[in-house]
């Protein structure tokens, strides 16, 4: 490990960093603010996502249930309880979490193809609890969240002060994944995901450490999901639906699988792209498809990962 | 009229026949599921789409070139089988030195175009398609009215899982699939072609997957989504059965089917996931899944 590392970045790391901070930072003065809050919403989703599959190879293809349920956890607790913003969105993190301790504790009992084949099978549990859950609206789903006023004084109604929270929950949760994939935890995960029985005969109880991998991921998804519903002011079914599980899949395959920057990439490029395509209806789903074969065929790295290739750094 | 449980007897039988279908199409489509996944280590994602794909062949041979019902029943299979072959040759085949998932990824990437384009040239609302004119009606079986055609589709289906299970475990070529199934490299030292039967594999059981597309179109309307609501529970049943089994799975997709159905009598909210609660049931029990070997 080089001597100048900060933070547990590597100097091209920080570098990437400052630049991706001072972009967040600049953005909603150029750009639309809410589309802004969007892709950093989905950027910690991705990254929460990535967090399993890049750095534990476990393929989670459930995750919108936590994403949706934080949604709806904070929604309701900010309309229904008049919880404060930020009490709001840390119901929905610890929504995310308890949920995916939940299925997190079923799902690792089985390896590989069968553990995503379980994650997307309770995910559909969850779309269909909240399809009748009374709480959730059904298909109207929580309407008129409130955003509140920011630890009760400040007011977040204007988009730039909304922003302000949103950028700094993204910078938050981004930099707890990258300092969780840093730390003498994560080494264990990696060594997980490279060989799963050589770490368990070093005595390390992957069970436990792939659990706690996935809770933490599942929080994340939690808090992108419960903020994503306070920008919004509304909480749907989409967000809990397997599409959006896939939709995730795509952004961190796009921006590269593994990389710390890959998933936001990946985030800014999907929904960018299903902006501009709104008006194709069902062909995004069609033109989905068909970046998914070309990232499986040959574009396994993704964006960020190609990048880092060609100027021989890590991202 | 006669009761069971407090239940009337014909409400009980009609959603027992309605669970016995499910678990009909159950079957059909994870005993494609497992011998793919036996053969290829690949979880084929696109299956729920290329059984909706079925059901679309069927109502364009109806439609466009006057096929009918019986013709269409075996000439679907066959066309989306070769339509599998096509994706296999071209695309899945480049996948097998990676990481399982990645076919994964790969085939759900295949469904979401396939059902896309259904989606694009039909709606989500579907098309109707008639009933064949010998299977129309119903009879009475005393202790209830039968639809001549659901009863025919649990027959269908239940005589094609015999045949995929008699392939399999009875014929010199079922041995050579289960051989390389087993040992590929060693199989292929004996002259024999794997990927060619790799690919054949493939086909067979995406053919599967269109036979029940087939048989389904005249129950459900034929619409593009048709398959992906479909395929995640057909998930749920792999896991509760486990891949490693024919007969597992043929015994555990009916059985499931007729859980679902009898909810639908006894607690009508709990239909929509009791499989996805008994699969966790199972993981609690049995981890391995019913017929599953331990990993």
């Amino acid at each position: 490990m080089p001597r100048f590392m900060m933070f547990g970045f590597s100097r091209p790391q920080l570098i990437a960093f400052l630049v991706m901070v001072a972009l967040v930072a600049v953005a909603p003065f150029v750009l639309y603010p809410v589309f802004l809050m969007k892709v950093l919403c989905f950027a910690l989703f991705a990254c929460a996502f990535n967090l399993l599959i890049g750095y534990v190879g476990l393929l989670s293809f459930g995750h919108a249930a936590y994403f949706g349920m934080g949604g709806y956890v904070a929604g309701y607790a900010a309309k229904a309880w008049g919880f404060t913003p930020e009490l709001a969105i840390i119901a929905g993190t610890l929504a995310g979490g308890v949920l995916g301790a939940a299925f997190g504790w079923l799902a690792i009992r089985r390896q590989g193809i069968y553990f995503a084949m379980i994650t997307l099978a309770l995910g559909q549990m969850a779309y269909f609890f909240c399809l009748q859950a009374p709480f959730t609206g059904g298909e109207d789903g929580i309407q008129q969240i409130p955003r509140g006023n920011l630890f009760g004084m400040i007011s977040l109604k204007s988009d730039l002060a909304m922003y302000a929270v949103v950028a700094v929950v993204f910078l938050f949760g981004f930099l707890l994944v990258h300092r969780i994939v840093h730390s003498p935890f994560g080494q264990i995960l990696k060594a997980i995901r490279e060989n799963e029985p050589r770490a368990t005969s070093l005595g390390y109880r992957t069970d436990s450490y792939k659990l706690v991998a996935f809770i933490i991921s599942c929080a994340l998804a939690g808090l992108a999901g419960g903020t994503k519903s306070l920008v919004f002011g509304i909480a749907t079914l989409t967000d809990v639906h397997n599409a959006m599980s896939g939709e995730v899949v795509l952004m961190t395959l796009l921006g590269g699988l593994g990389t710390i920057f890959g998933p936001v990439m990946g985030a800014l490029i999907a929904t960018a792209m299903e902006n501009y395509l709104a008006q194709a209806g069902a062909w995004v789903t069609v033109i989905q498809g068909v970046i998914f074969v070309a990232c499986v065929l040959a574009f396994r790295k993704g964006v960020i990962g190609v990048l880092a290739e060609r100027l021989k750094i890590q991202l | 009229m006669f009761m069971i449980l407090g239940y009337p007897a014909p409400l009980m039988f009609g959603q027992l026949l309605l669970g016995l279908i499910n678990g009909a199409f159950f079957a059909l489509l994870s005993l494609g599921l497992a011998v793919i996944f036996g053969m290829l280590n690949i979880v084929n994602f696109a299956h729920g789409a290329l059984f909706m794909l079925g059901a679309f062949v069927a109502w364009g041979l109806l439609n466009f070139l006057g096929v009918n019902y019986w013709v269409a029943l075996l000439l679907a299979p066959l066309i989306v089988g070769f339509f599998g072959v096509l994706l296999e040759k071209t695309l899945i085949s480049r996948l097998y030195k990676l990481d399982h998932l990645y076919g994964l990824l790969l085939t759900f990437g295949l469904a979401l175009v396939i059902e896309g384009l259904a989606r694009n040239e039909f709606g989500s609302s579907g098309v109707p398609y008639p009933i064949p004119s010998q299977l129309q009606g119903a009879m009475n079986l005393g202790f209830m009215f039968m639809p001549i055609y659901r009863g025919w589709v649990v027959l269908a289906s239940a005589i094609m899982c015999l045949i995929t299970w008699l392939i399999i475990e009875k014929t010199s070529i079922g041995a050579t699939l289960r051989a390389a199934t087993e040992n590929a490299p060693l199989v292929q030292a004996f002259g024999i072609n794997v990927p060619r039967m790799i690919t054949l594999t493939y086909a067979g059981g995406v053919a599967l997957a269109a036979f029940a597309g087939v048989l389904a179109a005249p129950i459900y309307s034929v619409n593009p989504n048709m398959g992906a609501n479909f395929i995640i529970t057909v998930f749920a049943v792999v896991v509760i059965g486990g891949m490693g089994s024919i007969l597992g799975s043929i015994v555990t997709g009916f059985g499931l089917g007729i859980i679902e159905g009898l909810t639908k009598v006894f607690y009508p909210q709990g239909s929509s996931v009791v499989i996805f609660v008994v699969m966790v049931i199972v993981l609690l029990v049995r981890p391995a899944g019913l017929f599953g070997k331990a990993a």
